[in-house]
């Protein structure tokens, strides 16, 4: 058999280490200064989604009509397909009876009864800042959970640079999401989470391999062991990465508008949390002065 | 690590094809007495409507002090202890003034364990209400606040109560399943599915439906006992006395009805025993007076007292259609609420954008599976075979459970069975190259294999665990439809790892055995 190539990765941990560092700040950037679009699940408010049955009704119109009905802010989107659009307005249910019937009782006079409300979606105040407080829970225990699993499991050097990838991951999907002012919602939450279980999962893998060969290579220093690593595991990283984008992909494409935030999240967060499991996670146990000691001190206790 | 004994074959076996039964069961048409269960499918799949109530207590707080304040008062006056200047400070405490002789005797009396007017809850440690004293010049006040716990209690009662009101009338409008559970400790959750409209029955669940007679007064002006009141309609307004004469509790039935003699749509209601001898009291003595029906703190109608009802029956004119006096009729009958309620959170989805949901899952379902089928086999060829019967394996195990616990599909939960396809793969690919590294160096090639298998053990794990954390926490914090998606990761996680550790090992283990002296297996 002929041995494979070894890619000299460890030769760019300096370069993609500044390039993450300018996406990172950018992306706090973005969420300092533009922040997240949250949608009604944290915001408050109400969603409609219509769907038009007369293909003559423009999008303005839609938007005239509602804008008539006085609800304060609203925004109307092409939802999916062509005659689908989310209204999305600040006014929540609780504040009159019959509140959505007598929305669709004026857009009947408005223009006529040609549309249908295919979903509705209303949360007040209260529940919103709860669902955002523990979609903000979720996220940071997952973090804290993971972080002590891997401290058990590995060294302390190995979860320092385990979270400092996830963390990395989450930051730069959020960024993106600021950038492209796209929707936060429940499933957005989900997909992130989801992100910092398959982004641990793939340094994990690598962590394993460094492990290994720290034991059975002593003369060799950790930078090299590294890059060994990465090569080792690189045909299994690139494998299940594509599998899941696969799956992922498939999700965007035909699973249907509702899916789309939730899949494209997951899709950016896969390709991150590849990335950053080579490029973030493996320099960091350089930094920290991994060597063969700190696997044997562990086999002592 | 290839070594498995014939029980063992058997086992995983008979366990696969069980659950592979009870996951096709969920697409048979026809029932069976073996084994009837389905996947539930959430209500963003089947259409339906979901709603959060929230009961605002402040009104039966305010009631409850108003009554707690009234027997304190003749529980002292009983026990000739002299207490004076009483009030309800900010609707939530009760406030009275003492003299120094009897201080301590009322302290003793609130503050005991044994104490009548303020009970004590020994598995709480705590009173039901707080007593505070301070001294103001010659004499003491007391404040009274409800406790944590006296807190929780009367919530806790209260939501108890509503929630059984709510189940009446949902019940009343006959939607199919419908799921009506307790959040937190004023919170009711109410699950509608194939509901399209939940308009009708948001108004309903809206109304306290608290119903009283009273007499009007023949005064303009508000005075003390009486309270100036709208019509229903807006157009009027009535001075009535604050004294009931009769309320919604005393209500056994009510229907619709049309009336002949005028031709208007009615309610008719009957009345308990009780009921009746107040309501044929009431109406003897108070012939020619006017008698305010009062909903919700509106009036319905005032008509006059022509001559006295005996029967214990009578009826409720109002300008009503049919749809309203039925509505009416339908919350008489199940009587009013403790407090009123507010719907603080709603999710409506049509059946036909359930129905939408389902095949665009499905179909993303399917071409994703092929996709990772095809390029499974193009990278491994027989063992991308094995990989692929495993992944099948793997998602009739899924399915099966999910079929057998009965568990909620949604939307997201769809994703996350197709996440767990693309992501089932890894673990087998994990072995497969590690077994392609250990043939390098072993002759041997059972060795080769069984080494594969055990080297990557404890990487599959570490793996696997960090993601079922994520889909642990995400279970427990999340809500409705995202449950579904940390439900099926979850789930998947699980039936990954026994896929890949007993269908996909024994399938290697023979083919292995039978091809072992093949110059390149894998």
């Amino acid at each position: 058999m002929i041995e494979k190539k070894i890619i000299p990765f460890s030769r760019f941990y300096k370069s993609f280490n500044i390039f993450s560092l300018v996406l990172i700040l950018t992306s706090v950037l973005f969420l300092i200064f533009k922040g997240l679009n949250y949608g009604v699940d944290f915001k408050g408010g109400t969603l409609i989604e219509v769907r038009i049955l007369d293909n003559t009704l423009s999008i303005s119109d839609l938007r005239k009509s509602f804008n008539n009905l006085d609800l304060g802010d609203v925004s109307v989107k092409k939802f999916g397909k062509d005659n689908d659009y989310v209204v999305k307005f600040e006014k929540k249910q609780s504040v009159e009876e019959n509140f959505i019937e007598n929305i669709k009782v004026e857009l009947v006079k408005d223009i006529g009864n040609i549309f249908e409300f295919r979903r509705v979606e209303s949360v007040g105040p209260k529940v919103s800042s709860e669902l955002l407080k523990s979609g903000v829970i979720a996220i940071g225990l997952s973090l804290g959970a993971m972080l002590i699993y891997i401290w058990i499991r590995f060294e302390w050097q190995f979860s320092v640079g385990a979270i400092a990838a996830v963390f990395h991951d989450v930051i730069i999907t959020l960024g993106f999401f600021s950038f492209l002012s796209l929707e936060i919602n429940l499933s957005i939450v989900a997909a992130v989470l989801t992100i910092v279980g398959y982004s641990m999962n793939d340094t994990v893998v690598i962590f394993d391999r460094v492990r290994e060969n720290l034991k059975k290579l002593s003369d060799i220093k950790i930078y090299e062991i590294t890059n060994i690593s990465i090569n080792e595991t690189l045909s299994r990283t690139i494998i299940t990465s594509v599998t899941t984008l696969l799956a992922l992909m498939s999700i965007f494409i035909f699973g249907g508008a509702i899916l789309k935030g939730f899949s494209f999240a997951m899709i950016l967060g896969v390709i991150v949390g590849t990335y950053s499991s080579i490029y973030i996670a493996n320099p960091i146990l350089i930094r920290l002065n991994v060597s063969q000691k700190t696997i044997l001190k562990e086999e002592k206790i | 690590m290839l070594y498995f004994s014939k029980l063992k074959i058997l086992l995983v076996l008979i366990f696969t094809i069980i659950f592979s039964y009870f996951s096709i069961s969920n697409f048979t048409k026809f029932d069976d007495n073996f084994f009837s269960r389905n996947i539930n499918l959430g209500l963003d799949l089947q259409g339906g409507s979901y709603l959060l109530l929230e009961i605002d207590n402040s009104p039966v707080i305010i009631q409850k002090l108003q009554n707690k304040l009234s027997s304190l008062k003749k529980f002292f006056k009983d026990k000739n202890i002299r207490s004076t200047n009483w009030k309800i400070v900010d609707n939530k405490k009760i406030s009275f003034e003492i003299d120094n002789t009897s201080l301590e005797e009322v302290l003793s009396l609130l503050k005991d364990k044994e104490s009548v007017i303020n009970p004590y809850y020994q598995r709480f440690k705590t009173h039901e209400f707080n007593v505070e004293e301070t001294k103001v010049s010659s004499s003491n006040n007391i404040e009274l606040q409800f406790s944590k716990y006296g807190l929780v209690q009367l919530k806790s009662s209260s939501q108890e109560q509503a929630i059984e009101i709510v189940r009446r009338r949902v019940d009343e409008i006959g939607t199919n399943e419908p799921n009506i559970l307790k959040r937190g400790s004023d919170r009711i959750l109410v699950e509608l599915p194939g509901l399209d409209n939940p308009d009708r029955i948001k108004t309903l669940l809206g109304k306290t439906a608290n119903l009283t007679f009273r007499f009007i007064t023949q005064n303009e002006s508000e005075s003390f006992g009486t309270e100036k009141l709208s019509f229903q309609d807006e157009t009027e307004e009535a001075v009535v006395s604050k004294r009931i004469i009769l309320s919604g509790d005393n209500l056994i039935d009510a229907q619709p009805r049309m009336d002949n003699q005028s031709n208007q749509t009615v309610v008719t209601f009957n009345l308990d025993r009780v009921g009746a001898k107040k309501f044929s009291k009431a109406t003897s003595t108070g012939v020619g007076k006017r008698l305010a029906i009062i909903l919700d703190g509106k009036i319905i109608s005032a008509p006059n007292i022509r001559e006295p009802i005996i029967g214990g029956s009578g009826q409720i004119t109002g300008d009503f259609t049919f749809q309203t006096a039925t509505d009416l009729a339908l919350l008489l009958r199940s009587g009013a609420l403790p407090a009123p309620m507010k719907i603080i959170e709603e999710r409506t989805v049509g059946p036909d954008l359930g129905q939408d949901s389902i095949n665009a899952g499905v179909l993303s379902l399917i071409i994703g599976f092929v996709l990772v089928i095809c390029f499974m086999i193009i990278k491994y060829r027989i063992f991308g075979f094995i990989a692929n019967i495993t992944l099948i394996s793997n998602l009739l195990l899924l399915i099966g459970i999910l079929t057998l616990f009965e568990a909620t599909l949604t939307l997201p939960g769809i994703a996350g069975i197709i996440l767990t396809v693309g992501m089932a793969v890894d673990a087998n690919v994990l072995i497969f190259e590690r077994i392609k590294e250990e043939i390098k160096s072993e002759n041997n090639k059972i060795i080769a294999f069984d080494n594969g298998y055990l080297k990557s053990k404890s990487t599959i794990l570490d793996a696997n665990i960090t993601t079922l954390i994520a889909a642990i926490i995400l279970f427990i914090l999340g809500s409705g439809p995202v449950k579904g998606f940390a439900l099926t990761l979850g789930v998947g996680i699980l039936t990954t790892l026994f896929s890949v550790y007993f269908v996909a090992r024994l399938l290697t283990a023979i083919y292995v055995i039978k091809n072992k002296n093949k110059e390149q297996l894998i």
